[in-house]
């Protein structure tokens, strides 16, 4: 048997049982949109946190962030720092989104914006900038799949066919049972990913080098530079590091997916522990990175540094660990691609597609629509991987950028009685114009050593301030809306002109 | 929505002034501490570290949060 067929069987099997979980989990609930979009508002802490655990570590976790630490040092500890940080900022945020969510039955993070600010357009256009995120970031699942099926396969098989047979795999998984098959799913994910990443994380620096320490000491030798910002870029410093750890921080649960997750949770308690709890699960992050400083020294000439973990892993392990590594990799990347799916999609079909286009649609036939855009959005996010080729951390940032652009609009709308919705429309518009601007022009990463999202966001604040102090408020704060919204059929978001004050 | 409390906000600034903005007192190889780098070493004992701020905080929000429902209570 070649190791190729044995890597590639491993990581089918372990596909195929994480698939089979995911259909299995519908039986036994009714599959509405209530509870295909938020699993009927019924997870406690355990399977909130296997849900926001399997969301936020996701293939760019794997490699993107071995990726980095191989192509660029020290700029990497950015991710050590938003870590904890954005669990700091959830603690605070998503209660009172919960609770919001629960009194007004949304299911959505655009809900929320149209409920609070009374204005489907705004609705609207938060879906957009929601789904426009989304797409980068279904793709680095998609790259990251097509990466480990070819290393996998030692080139054997081309990335291309692996894409669209995993991903056809997930549109079917999410198309059947929604939110819950994927709680379950993440399950096998998470077990399998920390096995891999500890084991993984300790033996590499270990076989190569003696140690962790060990290894640091070569690589202080060999290249000293590298471990301190900027690392091996010019332009990745500390005004980069303190910007971009908090654009993400505050950005961070703007994503859409992981916004909407709270609203899966029974009471606000479990998602207040949950901040508390969670940033011990970052601890794997510091793992991957030694093992892609490892392979700098070991491999030093990959053509691309996120393909230097499972590089790495091949080199060393027997062909069944690969495929292990490989699995968890390929359930981790499908977990997370489902989850954005099914946020893009339900996004698009319930504050897009409806409010503007067709009033008159009922939420079985918007359940129907957001299912056929789970399809379309697989195929739109296979298609862009396989002509594009941004790295992967390059791609998350870029999304990233674009949902921080929604922080001012929810911190302001739970906490402050005098923002408007012109004031938030004309932020958000400004935001995303900056975003844009910036990234084409090719600003993505630094603009005058500062991150791009960062000053779009502070631009985004004071247009949001200062418009709203010049228009009159018409909306009321969340604790004096109207209760007329809160009907049992889950629709509450198309009452809500009667939240708006006389 | 009422906002939290003085307390838990301050506790919530603790792990931000840590590992944000004083970048440039940590970012440095030396002393390395159990083999790490300075900077992977303060990064990696702030993971283990912020929950205890944060449990902090969630001993001040919660009760608090408690107090607001029972008087609601009788208004609903």
């Amino acid at each position: 048997m070649s190791p190729s067929f044995v890597a590639l069987t491993i990581i089918s099997g372990i596909v195929a049982v994480g698939s089979l979980v995911g259909f299995s989990a519908r039986f036994h609930h009714k599959m509405d949109l209530e509870q295909w979009t938020v699993g009927g508002r019924g997870f406690g802490l355990v399977l909130v946190w296997l849900l926001m655990a399997g969301e936020v570590y996701t293939t760019f976790t794997f490699l993107g962030a071995s990726g980095w630490a191989y192509s660029k040092g020290a700029p990497v500890l950015y991710i050590l720092g938003y870590g904890p940080l954005i669990y700091v900022v959830s603690f605070f945020i998503l209660p009172p989104v919960w609770e919001a969510g629960e009194k007004y039955r949304l299911q959505t993070q655009a809900d929320f914006f149209q409920v609070r600010y009374g204005s489907k357009y705004l609705g609207a256009f938060v879906a957009l900038v929601g789904v426009a995120s989304l797409i980068p970031y279904v793709q680095i699942q998609v790259t990251g799949l097509g990466l480990i099926v070819e290393i996998s396969s030692f080139g054997g098989i081309h990335r291309t066919p692996a894409m669209i047979i995993g991903f056809t795999l997930v549109a079917g998984f999410v198309f059947a049972s929604g939110v819950r098959g994927i709680a379950w799913v993440s399950i096998i994910k998470d077990i399998l990913l920390l096995f891999a990443a500890i084991f993984v994380g300790v033996a590499v620096p270990h076989i190569y080098f003696g140690g962790i320490g060990r290894m640091f000491t070569a690589l202080l030798q060999t290249k000293p530079s590298h471990l301190v910002l900027p690392g091996a870029t010019g332009d990745l410093g500390h005004t980069w590091y303190v910007t971009t750890v908090l654009m993400i921080s505050f950005g961070f649960y703007m994503w859409p997916q992981y916004f909407a997750a709270s609203y899966t949770a029974r009471n606000s308690k479990t998602l207040r522990r949950n901040a508390v709890i969670m940033p011990l699960y970052t601890i794997t992050m510091p793992l991957m990175f030694f093992v892609g400083l490892s392979a700098m020294l070991v491999l030093p000439s990959l053509r691309n540094g996120d393909l230097s973990l499972l590089t790495i892993v091949r080199k060393t392990f027997p062909a069944w660990f690969l495929g292990v590594v490989g699995g968890a990799g390929a359930v981790t990347a499908m977990v997370a691609a489902a989850i954005q799916l099914l946020t893009g999609a339900t996004l698009y079909a319930k504050n897009l597609f409806r409010p503007i286009l067709a009033p008159s649609m009922t939420d079985r036939q918007v359940t129907k629509l957001a299912k056929i855009m789970v399809l379309v959005l697989t195929s739109g996010a296979v298609l862009l991987a396989i002509y594009s080729s941004m790295s992967l951390v390059s791609l998350w940032l870029l999304g990233s950028a674009g949902v921080a652009q929604l922080f001012p609009g929810v911190v302001l709308g739970l906490f402050s009685k005098r923002v408007t919705t012109a004031g938030v429309f004309a932020g958000l518009i400004s935001g995303i114009a900056i975003v844009l601007s910036l990234m084409l022009t090719g600003h993505d990463q630094t603009y005058y050593a500062l991150n791009p999202g960062f000053i779009a966001l502070c631009i985004n604040f004071a247009v949001t301030g200062v418009v709203s102090l010049l228009t009159r408020v018409r909306t009321a704060a969340f604790e004096t809306l109207s209760p007329l919204a809160a009907s049992p059929s889950g629709n509450g978001v198309r009452l809500t002109h009667s939240a708006k004050l006389p | 929505m009422k906002p939290p409390s003085l307390g838990a906000i301050l506790l919530a600034l603790i792990p931000f002034a840590a590992t944000c903005f004083s970048i440039g007192l940590w970012d440095r190889v030396y002393p390395r501490v159990l083999g790490l780098p300075f900077n992977f070493f303060w990064l990696i004992l702030w993971l283990l570290l912020t929950p205890l701020f944060m449990w902090g905080a969630y001993r001040l929000e919660e009760p608090s949060a408690r107090d607001t429902r029972r008087k609601k209570g009788g208004g609903h």
